[in-house]
């Protein structure tokens, strides 16, 4: 590092490459790539992550036994219960709720207060967080919510776009109770005070994302989810439904067909606690801290896959588990950032990727899976990629024709988080490009459901991104804190229902523990695995290997 | 081709290697020392203060949260050898330097109001319902000093306490809730949560409601695009794959 010269905040021979994507910048303000023909998709597709060969295997059992999963997942899948039915006290339940429900994200938030509007006492739902309530995917959202509100768009093309972005792998009815309900959720958002991005009149300034054929996507500045997280959340503690931190659900409890609390683990202290619910709602989040085919992550540090373990121990049948999305445009320099996101919205405002020689080289907003998939084919194919000091490749993401296309002081207004974080490592993205290569972003599959959020295990409801079918195998921008509140609304809702029809409190047992064990030992699989795993470990290698457990 | 693919993933996992799976010290050149909680650690330089931490075998509980700059988890407070002063960061947002004393603030006992928006309007009142402590602003800055967002927090104060909720909602938007405003201030003051009030009281009663949203709707509401769903949700794949392809794209 000390012998490379850097001239704000590159090293020469990058800022070299630089000068070139700066020279050909007035050539490409009015010349974008031609968006790609089904065929020439599939073509680019065969080097994304989830279609290269390998990193996959079928699940060895369980519902979705046959089903290919990525191994990372797998391994979890596949993996032993970190509790003992005779290790837990289940006779005297520390909380006895009638919704528990897991995951204080933009989904359990929702969830929860929706519950409350229906009718149930405060004091009959608990909001239980591995980390602190919001510590979510949904606060880093940035680029925006869709919905389709404007006079030239339809809930049926929302559809029609997301179930093409997602290889027309959809669940329709799911799908069908996502852009429905999306005006609603925007006039909730406005209603509980939040600051969305609105023209004088009032009407919503309104952007295109990838994927989308109308100008959909809502946003507050680039901190969309953060703005949407903390209004509800101020709602929700105005309220004063309870809640805990600090405290992973480790098992769910059933009485046997349906589920009917959870263990929780208090991760400071490490003792358990039993909750004993009538109805429980999981959004726990996705798994990005898995770090499929040892890819960079944009997630949270809870991101580790524990809901989908646990549901699917009970019995719950998952989707589409085969697909993981990875984020076009992730950070690829400098080192202290890597992985972490750039919002698709840069490009909506006409960011072009460039590739080291200064050209354009691919249509800025086609789907996900595509996008990042033509970054890797030029990076490691055509060999048209830039290599970081660390070894890395990426491609320029041209910043600085935001400001060309709508303004200098564009992107410090529109773009006040990302301006910051590049400025904190010495890097100006409104006058140089800023390097990117995908990272992985979003579990597209999950825990499947009906369109009420409800499982296909009794008394549970799955809302976000543990959920699995909404956005089939490829989710769009936009669509997926739509999906933790429309699907938290939704499940909130449909457990209040239910908890109205007076249901008795179930039976708790881990019995169905003993019936996963015993099929993971009768599948063949030899390991010592156990799962969820709750926290990724980052610590250095050096100090791993001097590790010893005294106390 | 298949093979070239695979040896694609291998390398991409081969550079992605420090940053997903803890950094390998043979990897390092350049050293620094630091010191977490009045101890001393060697740790490679270049690293942000989260990796560092982790890098010298801490494996966060707390003080961790989203990794990337909107959570507010990893709210640090420094000195660097040799210099008096206190300084703030997020641990993940910011580069680790020689000579840290490093320490963190996972957590903020702050006064927070429980309201109903509906019974509030926007204005001096909403404050002095909730927050009447928010006058004893002494206007010494020093939650400006601690902001790690930049945020011009005494600015907004003073604007909370002329009223004036449009402006202290703006200057406050960037707000990730961290705490060290409320940490530093002599008046004992929770800036962030007003902070909070005042925009919830411009977004819902200073804006306009847009007029396309309830149309929409109601027309939702009264099924107007019932049918049209309908035949998309039932139609086969390749007819629908046709009327994705050809459907006309609004230029961006």
């Amino acid at each position: 590092m000390a012998e490379l010269k850097f001239i704000g905040g590159y090293p020469e021979y990058m800022r070299k490459l630089i000068d070139v994507v700066n020279s050909t910048r007035s050539q490409r303000v009015d010349f974008t790539p031609k968006a790609m023909t089904m065929e020439e998709r599939d073509d680019v597709l065969k080097v994304h992550p989830d279609y290269a060969p390998g990193g996959k295997r079928a699940l060895a059992l369980g519902p979705n036994k046959g089903d290919m999963a990525p191994n990372e997942v797998a391994d979890l899948l596949e993996a032993y219960p970190l509790i003992r039915d005779d290790e837990i006290d289940l006779n005297t339940p520390d909380y006895t709720t009638d919704l528990l429900i897991i995951g204080g994200g933009l989904a359990g938030t929702s969830a929860a207060v929706w519950a409350n509007n229906q009718g149930i006492d405060r004091d009959k739902i608990l909001l239980v967080n591995k980390l602190r309530h919001g510590d979510a995917n949904s606060i880093m959202a940035e680029g925006g919510t869709q919905a389709a509100d404007r006079e030239n768009d339809s809930p049926a093309r929302h559809f029609l776009d997301a179930i093409g972005g997602g290889h027309f792998s959809n669940k329709p009815d799911v799908l069908r109770a996502l852009v429905e309900d999306a005006p609603l959720i925007m006039k909730w958002l406005s209603e509980l005070g939040a600051m969305l991005d609105h023209e004088e009149d009032g009407t919503f300034v309104e952007k295109a994302g990838g994927g989308t054929s109308r100008r959909r996507m809502h946003a507050c500045k680039d901190y969309t989810g953060l703005e949407e997280l903390r209004v509800i959340r101020d709602e929700f503690r105005s309220r004063q439904i309870p809640y805990l931190e600090y405290f992973p659900v480790i098992e769910f409890l059933t009485d046997g067909n349906s589920v009917s609390g959870a263990v929780l683990y208090n991760l400071e202290t490490g003792d358990y606690k039993v909750v004993q619910a009538k109805a429980t709602i999981l959004a726990t989040g996705g798994f990005g801290r898995l770090h499929i085919r040892g890819f960079p992550t944009t997630n949270h540090y809870g991101a580790t896959c524990d809901g989908m373990v646990l549901a699917y121990r009970a019995g719950a049948k998952l989707r589409d588990t085969d697909t993981v999305q990875y984020h076009p445009t992730g950070a690829a320099y400098p080192q202290q950032i890597i992985g972490l996101l750039l919002t698709e919205k840069l490009r909506s405002m006409g960011a072009q990727p460039v590739n080291k020689e200064g050209k354009a080289f691919v249509f800025p907003l086609e789907p996900r899976d595509v996008e990042a998939a033509s970054f890797i084919r030029e990076c490691y194919m055509r060999d048209k990629g830039i290599v970081t000091p660390t070894g890395m490749r990426g491609i320029w993401l041209d910043t600085p024709m935001i400001e060309l296309k709508n303004g200098a002081g564009t992107i410090e207004k529109s773009f006040p988080g990302m301006f910051r974080m590049f400025q904190r490592f010495d890097l100006d993205m409104r006058k140089d490009p800023v390097l990117v290569f995908p990272t992985l972003h979003y579990q597209n599959g999950g825990v499947e459901t009906d369109p009420w959020g409800k499982a296909s295990v009794s008394r549970l409801w799955v809302a976000g991104e543990v959920s699995g079918g909404v956005h089939g195998k490829n989710r769009l921008m936009g669509n997926s804190t739509l999906d933790c509140m429309v699907f938290g609304r939704r499940s909130g809702i449909s457990a209040a229902e239910y908890l109205k029809t007076n249901p008795v409190q179930g039976k708790l047992t881990l019995a169905h523990l003993d019936n996963y064990v015993k099929m993971l030992k009768e599948s063949g699989i030899q390991t010592s695995r156990k799962a969820p795993i709750l926290l990724p470990d980052y610590r250095g290698k050096a100090v791993l290997a001097r590790i010893i457990d005294v106390f | 081709m298949s093979d070239k693919d695979n040896n694609i993933m291998d390398k991409i996992a081969e550079s992605n290697k420090s940053v997903v799976s803890g950094i390998d010290e043979k990897d390092i050149k350049h050293w620094i020392t630091i010191s977490i909680l009045g101890s001393k650690y060697k740790v490679p330089a270049g690293l942000t203060i989260m990796q560092a931490m982790e890098f010298a075998g801490y494996r966060f509980i707390r003080s961790c949260g989203c990794r990337a700059g909107f959570c507010g988890a990893c709210t640090t407070v420094y000195r660097i050898e040799g210099d008096y002063r206190l300084k703030t960061a997020m641990a993940c947002q910011t580069r680790v330097e020689d000579g840290m004393y490093l320490t963190q603030i996972p957590f903020t006992p702050a006064e927070r109001a429980n309201y109903d928006m509906n019974g509030l309007k926007p204005g001096i009142e909403a404050f002095l319902t909730c927050y009447p402590e928010m006058l004893r602003c002494l206007g010494c800055n020093s939650c400006t000093k601690a902001c790690p967002q930049d945020i011009d927090v005494m600015e907004y104060i003073a604007a909370g306490k002329r009223g004036d909720v449009a402006l202290m909602a703006e200057l406050s938007f960037d707000c990730i809730m961290c705490g060290l405003c409320a940490m530093r201030c002599p008046a004992e003051l929770a800036q962030y949560n007003y902070a909070q009030l005042a925009r919830r009281l411009h977004g819902k009663y200073e804006t306009p409601p847009p007029e396309h949203l309830a149309k929409r709707i109601q027309e939702i509401a009264e099924g107007k695009y019932k049918e049209e769903i309908d035949k998309l949700a039932e139609m086969a794949t390749e007819e629908l794959r046709k009327l994705y392809t050809e459907r006309d794209i609004e230029k961006a």
